[in-house]
C-alpha cells in the first residue's frame, strides 16, 4: 500500500459517500433513477452533456493516441465541437416531444415516433451493444490506473474487478443524482490535473509546447499531421462527421437531454461547451510529451503513456492525485453507461414483451441488471480489448446507425416509414459488425474503387448504405397520401 | 438571424474541408502544429458564431417560463 493507493481509495469512497448523499429524500422512482425527476437546472445538465468530454476515454485514450498515432487524434476535438454545433438545433425539439409524451429513454422516443414498439426494442438492442464497448473501455481504463498506480502491486486483472465492483455498488446504491454531484467534482478536480500536467510536463522536460513539437517533428516526420494513406486526411473527414452525428444517439447522452428542467439550457450550451472541449487540448500534450520520456509503449500499452510519464516525474502522492481525478473520469461515466443499459433492458425490451409488469417490478429488474452487465463487460475487458480509441470509435460505428431515423422523425413531414427506419437501422448494424469481426476493408469489397476509398471510416460507409436501405423500403412500404402517422412533432 | 445561422456553417467547411488544405506542421501557432491550431481556431470561431446566434434567436429572448413552452 503506497501513498497513491491510499489516496486514490479514499476518492473512491469520497466519491461513494456523495452519491448516497444526494438521493437523501428522494423516491427512488424508475424516473428518479434514470432521468432524475426530470428537475436538473443549466449547471447540472452542462456537467451532464459534457460527461463525454472528460472521460477516461480522452484522459487516457486521448493521450495514448496522440503519443500513439500523433495527428489522429485530433479528431477528437473536432467531433464534439461539430456536434455542439448542431445540438443548437436537434436537442428541443428532442426534449419537447420527450417531455410531453413523458419519454424516459432513447427507444421510447422512436417507439412513439414510429408508433411501433418493436422499433422500439431494436433501437434498445441497438443502445446496448453500442454501449458495451463503452463501458469496457471505462473498465479497462480503471484497471490501467489502479494497477500502475499501485506501481504494480495490484495486477491489472484484480484492478479490473476491483474497478467493475466498485461502479456497480455505486450505481446501484446512487442512481442519477449521485452521478450528477460526482460529475461536478470530477470535472474540476480533471480540469485542474490536465491542464497543470499538459502545461508542466512540455516546459519541465523540452522547455516550452513549441520546443517539444519541433522535437518531436524532428524525430518522427510526419508524425504531426494526417497521414497520406492509412489514418489519412479521408480517414479524418469520415470519422468527425460520424462521430459528430452519433454523439447524441448514445442512450446515456440521450438520459442526459432528458434530466434538463428547460429547453433553453441546450442553446446556451452550445456556445459553452466546445469552449470548455478544448482543455483535451492538454490531454494531448500529456500525450505528446510522452514520447521521447517513456518511449516504448506500443499497442493498447500506449493508453499508459500519461500515467507512466507521471510516475517518472512525481511523488507517489501526486501520482494519487492524478489517479483519483482517473478514476472518477471512469467512475462518473461508467456509472451512467452502466444505468443507461439496464434501464434499456428493462423498461424498452423486457416491457413491451411482458407488457403486464409493473413499474416498480421494472425497476427492480433494472436495478438486477447492473450487475449483470458488469460482468458481461468485465468479461470482455479480460479478453485483450484494442486500445481505448478504437473501443469507442466501435461503439460510435454502431450508434450513429440510429441517426437518419432520429432526424427524420423530427420532420415536419418524415420521408422515412416505421419499415425503412427498421431496415436502414439493421443494415448499418449488420455492416459495422460485419466489417468489425472480419476486418475485410472496403478496398477489399470494392477493388474496382480507388485505394483511398479504403480510408473511410467503416461506420460512416455503413451509415451511407443505411440511409439508402430506409429510403428504398419506406418508398416500396409507405401507404397511400394519408401516410402521416408519425409526423406529430 | 437568418444570415447569423449561416456563420455557423463555417466551423464545418473549416474543419471538414480546410483541414485537407493546410495538413502542416509549419508554422507553429502558440507553440501547436498548424493543422492542430487551425482545428482549435474553428472551435473558437464556431463557438462564437454560437454566441451571436443566441443572442439573435427570439426564443431565447422571452423569459424563461414561457420559452418552456408546455410547462403545465
Amino acid at each position: 500500500m503506497n501513498a497513491a493507493l491510499v489516496i486514490i481509495g479514499l476518492a473512491t469512497l469520497g466519491a461513494l459517500a456523495l452519491g448516497l448523499a444526494a438521493h437523501r429524500g428522494v423516491r427512488m422512482t424508475l424516473e428518479q433513477w434514470t432521468v432524475a425527476g426530470r428537475g436538473f437546472g443549466g449547471l447540472l445538465v452542462f456537467l451532464l452533456t459534457a460527461g463525454e468530454i472528460y472521460t477516461t476515454f480522452t484522459f487516457l485514450g486521448g493521450s495514448g493516441w496522440a503519443y500513439g498515432r500523433g495527428a489522429p487524434t485530433f479528431y477528437i476535438l473536432a467531433y464534439g465541437s461539430l456536434a455542439y454545433f448542431m445540438s443548437y438545433w436537434l436537442l428541443p425539439p428532442i426534449w419537447r416531444y420527450a417531455k410531453r409524451e413523458r419519454l424516459l429513454s432513447q427507444p421510447h422516443f422512436f417507439s412513439h415516433k414510429y408508433d411501433s414498439p418493436w422499433l422500439g426494442v431494436l433501437v434498445a438492442a441497438v443502445g446496448v451493444v453500442a454501449l458495451v464497448p463503452y463501458l469496457v473501455l471505462q473498465f479497462q481504463g480503471l484497471g490501467i490506473i489502479v494497477s500502475i498506480a499501485s506501481y504494480g502491486s495490484i495486477s491489472p486483472t484484480l484492478a479490473i474487478w476491483i474497478g467493475a465492483a466498485t461502479v456497480t455498488i455505486y450505481v446501484m446504491i446512487s442512481g442519477m443524482h449521485g452521478v450528477a454531484w460526482n460529475a461536478a467534482v470530477k470535472d474540476a478536480l480533471i480540469l485542474v490535473v490536465v491542464v497543470f500536467l499538459g502545461i508542466y510536463l512540455p516546459v519541465h522536460y523540452y522547455g516550452g509546447i513549441g520546443a517539444m513539437f519541433r522535437a518531436i517533428d524532428a524525430a518522427k516526420p510526419g508524425f504531426l499531421v494526417f497521414k497520406p494513406s492509412g489514418q489519412s486526411i479521408l480517414w479524418f473527414q469520415s470519422t468527425v462527421i460520424l462521430t459528430a452525428l452519433g454523439f447524441f444517439m448514445w442512450p446515456h447522452a440521450f438520459s442526459a437531454i432528458l434530466t434538463s428542467k428547460r429547453e433553453q439550457t441546450f442553446r446556451r450550451n452550445a456556445a459553452l461547451l466546445p469552449l470548455y472541449q478544448l482543455i483535451l487540448l492538454f490531454a494531448f500534450f500529456c500525450g505528446f510529451a510522452a514520447i521521447m520520456q517513456v518511449p516504448g509503449l506500443t499497442g493498447t500499452k500506449a493508453d499508459e503513456a500519461l500515467l507512466r510519464l507521471s510516475i517518472q516525474s512525481f511523488d507517489p502522492w501526486f501520482v494519487g492525485v492524478i489517479g483519483a481525478a482517473g478514476v472518477m473520469t471512469a467512475l462518473v461515466p461508467g456509472s451512467i453507461i452502466l444505468i443507461s443499459a439496464a434501464t434499456l433492458l428493462a423498461n424498452d425490451v423486457l416491457r413491451p414483451l411482458r407488457p403486464g409488469l409493473s413499474d416498480s417490478a421494472i425497476g427492480v429488474t433494472a436495478r438486477a441488471l447492473v450487475p449483470l452487465i458488469a460482468l458481461l463487460a468485465v468479461y470482455f475487458t479480460l479478453n485483450n480489448p484494442p486500445t481505448l480509441v478504437a473501443l469507442l470509435l466501435m461503439g460510435y460505428a454502431f450508434v450513429t446507425q440510429l441517426f437518419p431515423a432520429l432526424v427524420c422523425s423530427l420532420l415536419p413531414r418524415n420521408p422515412i416509414t416505421k419499415y425503412g427506419a427498421a431496415a436502414g437501422i439493421v443494415v448499418g448494424v449488420v455492416v459495422v459488425a460485419f466489417v468489425t469481426e472480419t476486418k475485410i476493408g472496403f478496398a477489399d469489397m470494392l477493388p474496382f474503387l480507388p485505394a483511398r476509398v479504403g480510408d473511410v471510416n467503416v461506420g460512416f460507409a455503413a451509415l451511407i448504405l443505411n440511409l439508402v436501405a430506409a429510403l428504398l423500403v419506406s418508398w416500396a412500404t409507405r401507404p397511400a397520401p394519408i401516410a402521416a402517422a408519425s409526423s406529430s412533432s | 438571424m437568418r444570415l447569423a445561422r449561416w456563420l455557423v456553417a463555417l466551423p464545418f467547411l473549416g474543419i471538414l474541408i480546410g483541414t485537407a488544405f493546410v495538413n502542416q506542421v509549419e508554422p507553429l501557432v502558440f507553440g501547436m502544429p498548424f493543422v492542430l491550431a487551425w482545428i482549435v481556431g474553428w472551435v473558437v470561431v464556431g463557438a462564437a458564431a454560437m454566441a451571436i446566434v443566441y443572442a439573435l434567436d427570439p426564443l431565447n429572448a422571452v423569459s424563461e417560463g414561457e420559452a418552456d413552452g408546455e410547462r403545465q
